[in-house]
């Protein structure tokens, strides 16, 4: 890559894409967390069951998740013009890319918890545990490996979803190689932005591999 | 006469199903007594899990009435349950040991929750470890011992609050024999020591020999017979509890054994049981003699309920066919035992339900 020429845009790049990784990694994966969390303790019989809670959720989450992400992004183009006051840059994709990511989280999270020994939990509603305590120092805990491992899932979703971020001016690595690569036939520029993305996905799969280990106790 | 701790009348759970829904416990009587080990047994199914499950409230009853330790918690609200579960101590069959927490981790959690300070919690942890044996282990992960720690784990986190009432469901049934009389010892200290009163689940009758004072037998979500647990096995007075006894301790020969005995002895069968003062095999050896008879034991089995000896042998007797015959008559009438025949004219076995009326 010809640094001197395309140096500047690809850090501006670069940042854009980290924005957006970050915001939607912290915010859509908290939400994903509160979301999944809901659908697993609503169910009917689980620890908060409440059958219109779980069905207001599960409808919710099926039709979000199956929308192609380009398509979401600007059907919602009303909500997010009122939270960040407009359709147009990084900002707008990533509310966009954080909503999407809960939602697509939230599944995540609620398979991942249905798997869980419900042993451990009547164990700890028989030592009086509230439902509130057992989400938080049993539910959590107990699900950590595999929840760092659907996080870590996510993050490769999410860093796709970014890509897109180019049809609304958002910017990003995406767009970078859509636009000097692509659109300039300039092969070589593209396929460094490729091994720049793998590069990206095998750090983040590395650190996610190695924290999941670590919270098995194994 | 020690007084009830646990009450239960008339209870009831009836699970929603698609039709008429599945009644697990059936209308039942029960009173546990303060500072005894009270065993439940039957076969999977029968309803026992989810009786225990009544006791600390896991399961709400349908209708009836549950006393635990002066307090009904059948009218309960969820968050006045709650004190009254930390009141009770539980341990299960796949031990439910908390992954994410050390043993001492795990040991220290109902202490948590019940809002015990960190320098009371720690020496309270450590006091358990000692007492189950497990100081060593204090800061080790769950998965990295052995079943039978695991289960010494789980006793020391249910007695952690100092409960006086232990529910063990199954508790040993994912053991091995050895294992399981380390832990059976165990509760056996928890209860002697520590004066708790403690309610075993089991379909093991090893459990309930070396365990149970009293014992109430449940089939189909009801308890089919309740009392004293060498009673009980002694003088079964239902079915299920007969079926119980013989297929745990197989000393009553089953038509398909009873078959082989035929081929191999022609001479005349008879089923003696052993009775609790023990003096059976006295009294059979002094009629054997007074009637010139000789019994060879071909089949059956002794064991201890309740440290008294329980079981039955089956005998092929040969001498004078006139003596026999005498000697026959005289331990059927005198000592309930059961002709069986010979190869040539058998004699049916006695059906288990008649048990108490052959003794």
């Amino acid at each position: 890559m010809n640094w001197d020429r395309y140096g500047d845009a690809f850090l501006l790049a670069l940042s854009q894409t980290g924005y957006m990784l970050f915001w939607t990694m912290l915010v859509g994966g908290l939400l994903g967390l509160v979301l999944g969390i809901g659908l697993y303790v609503t169910r009917p019989g689980n620890l908060l069951g409440n059958r219109g809670g779980f069905s207001v959720l599960n409808v919710a989450v099926n039709i979000v998740r199956p929308i192609p992400f380009i398509l979401f992004l600007t059907a919602i183009f009303p909500l997010t013009r009122l939270v960040v006051g407009t359709t147009l840059g990084t900002e707008a994709v990533t509310f966009a890319m954080i909503l999407m990511a809960g939602f697509a989280f939230s599944r995540l999270v609620e398979q991942n918890l249905v798997n869980l020994d419900p042993g451990v939990i009547e164990a700890a509603r028989a030592m009086g545990a509230s439902p509130w305590r057992i989400i938080a120092t049993v539910l959590v805990p107990e699900a950590l490996a595999p929840l760092i491992l659907g996080y870590t899932f996510l993050f490769v979703g999410v860093l796709d979803m970014s890509a897109m971020a180019g049809y609304v001016g958002g910017g990003g690595i995406g767009d970078f190689a859509i636009v000097y690569g692509y659109q300039k036939f300039d092969w070589p520029l593209t396929a460094f932005v490729v091994v720049v993305i793998i590069v990206i996905v095998q750090a983040a799969q590395f650190l996610g591999n190695s924290l999941a280990r670590r919270a098995l106790h194994r | 006469m020690a007084e009830a701790i646990i009450s239960l009348r008339g209870v009831s759970k009836v699970f929603p199903g698609r039709r008429a829904g599945v009644t697990a416990v059936d209308a039942v009587d029960l009173d546990v007594l303060e500072g005894e080990i009270f065993g439940v047994i039957g076969y999977s199914g029968a309803g026992k899990s989810t009786l225990v499950r009544l006791i600390n409230a896991l399961e709400h009853a349908t209708s009836g009435t549950i006393t635990v330790a002066g307090t009904e918690i059948t009218s309960l609200s969820e968050r006045r349950l709650r004190p009254v579960r930390a009141g009770i101590g539980m341990i299960f069959q796949q031990f439910n040991l908390f992954a994410s927490r050390t043993v001492a981790g795990n040991v220290a959690y109902p202490l948590r929750v019940a809002g015990v300070k960190k320098a009371e919690r720690e020496a309270r942890v450590a006091e358990l470890l000692e007492f189950v044996g497990l100081s060593d282990k204090a800061k080790v992960y769950p998965n990295k011992l052995s079943g039978g720690q695991k289960q010494r784990v789980g006793i020391a986190r249910a007695l952690a609050t100092s409960p006086r009432i232990l529910l063990a469901d199954e508790s040993t049934s994912a053991l091995d024999p050895e294992t399981t009389a380390d832990v059976l010892g165990l509760l056996r200290r928890v209860n002697a020591e520590l004066g708790i009163t403690i309610v075993v689940i089991t379909h093991e009758m090893d459990v309930v020999r070396s365990l149970c004072h009293r014992i109430a037998v449940m089939e189909r979500g009801r308890v089919v017979e309740i009392g004293d647990a060498y009673q009980v096995f002694a003088n079964p007075t239902h079915a299920a509890t007969a079926r119980f006894v013989g297929s745990s301790l197989h000393d009553v020969p089953t038509p398909e054994i009873l078959e082989r005995l035929r081929r191999r002895h022609d001479g005349r069968l008879v089923l003696m049981r052993m009775k609790s003062d023990g003096g059976a095999s006295g009294y059979l050896t002094r009629t054997l003699r007074e009637h010139g008879v000789e019994g060879t034991i071909i089949y059956g089995g002794i064991t201890e309920i309740g440290e008294r000896p329980f079981g039955s042998l089956t005998l092929e007797l040969v001498g004078e066919q006139a003596a026999v015959e005498r000697f026959v008559t005289d331990v059927t009438h005198g000592a309930g035992a059961t002709d069986l025949g010979t190869a040539a004219a058998p004699r049916p076995l006695p059906r288990r339900e008649d048990q108490e009326t052959v003794r």
